[in-house]
């Protein structure tokens, strides 16, 4: 049986990825999806520790669940205001790589 | 959940996150991050999270990789393919991990492991048989956990306002992306 550590050991390098893909990826749409990743890998620790640490009453802890229920719900919507913020940006530059936006370089 | 289900959706899940940062081509990384999430499903799963489970299926893999690839093949994206990565910068991303997992690693090793405890249908059904008899009644009957219904229970009488508010959230939007995506004319 896997134990807690191993759990959050999964999670907290599925973060690490996403972090790095945010760092070292140019295309703005691949940054996005890593952002995805990096916001799952929360929710998998979320779901872990609602099912190690039970309720009183012996059940999985519901209100984590919530958490990951509003946060998955928050991210769709995100998503969709992101991608259509890109199609507008692609529209008006012709590109969605990040090293050629630095209209607002100082 | 066996340890092998366990290492084999962990690995679908890892490998799928780092091919979604190393594939060249968007829709490559889009469809590894479709095998990420289904991983990750199995994971939640695996965890007695039934219904997270199937909703990161249907939301992530389902809705938000079509609108992903949708938006990757309307920008057609073929000029983007042939740029070299900065060298800085694939450092930096290397050194972030490598700096993350250390950490992780440390604060792991310091802090006590726990074994997956064993859930209490009997006493789930005790707490439960005045809230709600339909799910005491499968929980002590069945010998199941009525993950769906617990979360609609909880949801709509420990968060009814919060739900409320997101569906504010995703009216917002949905206005949003419309005035986003209207080809400006004037």
């Amino acid at each position: 049986m896997a134990t807690l550590h191993q759990y959050l050991l999964v999670s907290g390098l599925l973060f690490a990825i996403g972090l790095a893909g945010v760092v070292l990826r140019r295309n703005i749409i691949i940054v996005f999806m890593c952002l995805e990743l990096m916001l799952s890998a929360a929710n998998l620790t979320l779901i872990a520790f609602s099912r190690f640490n039970l309720t009183s009453y012996g059940l999985p802890d519901p209100n984590s669940q919530m958490l990951v229920f509003f946060v998955i719900t928050v991210a769709a919507a995100e998503v969709a205001v992101g991608l259509a913020i890109i199609v507008a940006l692609y529209r008006a530059r012709q590109t969605i790589h990040t090293d050629d936006l630095t209209s607002m370089r100082g | 959940m066996p340890s092998l289900l366990f290492w084999f959706f962990s690995l679908l899940m890892l490998i799928g996150g780092i091919a979604v940062v190393a594939f060249k081509n968007p829709v490559s990384c889009a469809l590894s991050m479709v095998a990420s999430f289904v991983g990750l499903a199995g994971l939640f799963i695996g965890l007695n999270a039934y219904f997270t489970g199937i909703i990161q299926i249907l939301v992530y893999a389902g809705a938000i990789m079509v609108l992903f690839l949708f938006i990757i093949m309307l920008l057609d994206l073929k000029v983007e393919t042939g740029r070299k990565p900065k060298l800085g910068a694939v450092a930096a991303g290397f050194v972030l991990v490598i700096a993350f997992a250390i950490q992780l690693i440390g604060v792991l090793s310091s802090s006590p492991d726990k074994e997956l405890p064993k859930l209490d249908l009997a006493a789930g059904a005790a707490h439960y048989q005045d809230l709600s008899p339909k799910i005491a009644n499968t929980l002590s009957v069945d010998q199941k956990l009525p993950d769906v219904h617990i979360i609609g229970q909880t949801l709509f009488t420990g968060y009814n306002l919060p739900l409320q508010i997101l569906g504010v959230l995703l009216l917002v939007a949905t206005v949003g992306v419309v005035v986003l995506s209207k080809r400006q004319t004037n």
